[in-house]
């Protein structure tokens, strides 16, 4: 069994309330900090740990922070990303749903860290169940003392609350997430100006995925250089991955970087095989903006090198050949699915959530979504499959925010590996169908 | 679109107006446009959907430009712009759920009400839609009824039968004992 930080109490009835999740060693990482750590010393351990962006973009959590502006007289701001949108994305659900506290505990000591007196959760309206829980959780925490004014005497104060999202995959990026988080539409910011500099109210602010937030107590607990130890190269410690499509045990796993995908795959510990004894097809592995690889590319790379669960083993052979970890929502596809269908599905979305700032992104989005529907349907030429092509390369690179390129990316990489059966679709307008 | 008519005179309840100043209160000094999200979902909470009316309310309250309201209320999704069914069943159709027969459910539960997407049944009961990646996508397929977001996963045409076929014989129990 690999090492568990994050879930290894998840399974103790009552973890969710503030007295089980105490009894069993919660809140040590605030008392560790407010009792003996300045701010620098928790960043330093962060910044140790080498823990990295776990929202998807992998970005180095210590270094973030210690970017943070701190101009005089004006206030910091904590903001928690938990807008989860990411087709194949569910961890950040699944641990606010079940540990709620360890995020709260994390939220503490980050905003600590970073000098934040007040913070907020920001999660998608549509997990409001999960906004109640998360609401019980501070009020508990609230209740012992660990929030409000002069935290365990430390003379350290924090407010925290939940904001709710309204229905809208871009405001998980993180400036569109400021944008909805001031009562306004979530369209994207032009970047830089990065938060850490001018965020939420224009004031210096820090964006960190649920994960992310979570990760920090145990590093406290251990120090940075336990964390460290765990994990592959630069791809440190444990990572939550969201397990779906046709898989025997699709559900949400904690990995020590560095699995074999072909252990995550069909280990009986991970997701068991796939799903009524079919073979494999293809995989996204880190939600639905990566590129999509065909099954014996995800289990090795190019070179015959087993591919691992890990940031660079993933991305092993750029976009030729690899994919990327993203925000680790891993979709399998058994040997029966369409990858047209998936492919237009997916252009749907981008279509759908583009929030129509920037040309190519609103009208690129439309194309590809339109050019897919008809070769889906039987009507496609053989020029369109060129055409999308032309589309992916004419978004990517030119928006103000990635929803863009992770529009373009899984169209082309569908074409790239499976550009036969965009063919059939075309040679065979009444099979494609069904 | 939105539907013009200020006939109507919308008047919030002390209790609603009560939840909406602890709102207010959550951000700093002249910030209180940041309560605009979460006063719009207890505004339809209440009403079902988010009229005009509604919305010039809550743009007086917030000491907003109704514009301001306007704008965010069509950007975002689980605003509704136009009266729904009492319960919304809103299915996810993305990718990963369509791999798992998300379509098919979405097909059943279509036949099953007897509306289109996006249409509210005769009785006033029931709307449904597809609505994108609900972050659940190993429990799908997956639907959730709003207000309170409630979720039901691993859906089956025999999982909807029973959530539609209860949902029927909740209200008319209720309509009995009034
Ligand atoms: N979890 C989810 O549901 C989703 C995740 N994603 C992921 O999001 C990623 C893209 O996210 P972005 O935020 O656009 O990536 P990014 O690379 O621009 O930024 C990553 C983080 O590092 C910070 N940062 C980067 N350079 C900085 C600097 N010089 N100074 C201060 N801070 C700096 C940013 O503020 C941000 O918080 C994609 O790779 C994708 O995997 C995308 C869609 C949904
Ligand atoms: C279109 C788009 C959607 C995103 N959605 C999310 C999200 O739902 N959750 C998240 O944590 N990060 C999301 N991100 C990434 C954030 O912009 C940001 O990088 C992240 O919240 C930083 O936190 P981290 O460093 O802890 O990963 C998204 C990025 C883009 C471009
Ligand atoms: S790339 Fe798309 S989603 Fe991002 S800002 Fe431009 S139009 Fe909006
Ligand atoms: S695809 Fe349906 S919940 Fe994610």
């Amino acid at each position: 069994m690999g090492r568990k930080l994050l879930l290894e109490n998840i399974n103790v009835p009552g973890i969710n309330t503030f007295d089980v999740y105490r009894q069993k060693g919660g809140y040590r990482a605030v008392e560790k900090v407010l009792k003996g750590m300045s701010p620098e010393d928790v960043v330093e351990e962060v910044k140790k740990s080498g823990l990295r962006g776990r929202g998807g973009a992998g970005f180095p959590t210590g270094m973030k922070w210690s970017f943070l502006a701190k101009p005089e007289g004006k206030p910091r701001y904590l903001v928690c990303n938990g807008d989860e949108s990411e087709p194949g994305t569910f961890k950040d659900r699944y641990l606010m749903t079940y540990i709620p506290h360890l995020l709260i505990e994390g939220m503490i000591v980050s905003s600590f860290a970073l000098g934040a007196n007040t913070s907020y959760i920001y999660v998608r309206g549509e997990m409001m169940p999960q906004i109640r829980i998360l609401e019980k959780a501070i009020a508990e925490a609230r209740n012992a003392g660990f929030l409000g004014k002069n935290i365990l005497g430390s003379g350290y104060d924090l407010e925290l609350y939940v904001q709710p999202g309204g229905g809208a995959y871009i405001c998980g990026e993180e400036t569109a997430l400021i944008e909805s988080l001031e009562g306004k539409r979530g369209n994207p910011r032009i970047k830089p100006p990065f938060p850490a500099i001018s965020g939420l109210y224009n004031c210096p602010t820090v964006v960190n995925n649920v994960e992310s937030i979570a990760a920090t107590v145990p590093i406290i607990n251990d120090g940075g250089d336990e964390y460290a130890k765990l994990g592959i190269g630069r791809s440190t410690g444990t990572k939550l991955i969201s397990a779906s499509g046709n898989l025997n045990k699709p559900g949400v796993y904690e990995i020590e970087l560095g699995v074999p995908v072909e252990e995550f795959i069909y280990s009986d510990e991970y997701c068991g095989g796939i799903a009524n004894g079919k073979r494999l097809k293809a995989v996204v592995a880190g939600g639905s903006s990566v590129p999509i690889l065909p099954a014996n590319l995800i289990l090795k790379t190019l070179n015959g090198e087993n591919r691992l669960m890990s940031y660079e083993s993933l991305a092993d052979g750029g976009f030729a050949s690899g994919t990327m970890l993203g925000s680790g929502g891993f979709v399998a596809f058994d040997e029966d699915q369409c990858i047209v269908r998936n492919t237009w599905n997916y252009a749907r979305f981008y279509h759908h959530e583009s929030c129509g700032q920037c040309s190519p992104c609103r009208e690129g989005t439309g194309w590809m979504e339109k050019v897919l529907h008809r070769l889906e349907y039987g009507h496609g030429k053989l020029s369109d499959i060129d055409l999308l092509v032309d589309v992916s390369k004419k978004i990517e690179g030119n928006t103000i925010c990635p929803l863009g390129d992770a529009a373009a990316w899984p169209v082309a990489s569908a074409i790239r590996h499976f550009r036969d059966e965009f063919e059939w679709h075309v040679s065979r307008p009444e099979e494609a169908m069904d | 679109m939105l539907k013009v008519s200020n006939t109507e005179e919308i008047v919030f309840t002390p209790e609603l107006i009560t939840k909406f100043n602890e709102i207010v209160a959550r951000y700093p000094e002249g910030k209180q446009k940041s309560a605009l999200l979460p006063i719009l979902h207890l505004a339809q909470a209440e009403y079902g959907w988010v009229s005009t009316p509604v919305m010039d309310k809550v743009a007086e309250f917030l000491d907003l430009k109704p514009i301001e309201v306007y704008e965010v209320a069509t950007f975002y999704t689980m605003f509704f712009l136009k009266p729904q069914g009492k319960y919304v069943l809103e299915v996810c159709r993305t990718g990963p759920c369509c791999l798992v027969g998300a379509e098919k459910i979405m097909k059943y539960i279509e036949q099953k009400l007897e509306v289109k997407e996006g249409e509210v049944t005769p009785d006033g009961l029931f709307s449904w839609r597809g609505v994108e990646c609900l972050a659940a996508c190993g429990m799908g397929p997956v639907l959730q009824i709003g207000p309170e977001y409630t979720f039901y996963e691993n859906l089956t045409e025999a999982k909807v039968d029973e959530l539609i076929d209860g949902l029927r014989l909740k209200t008319a129990e209720k309509a009995q004992i009034i």
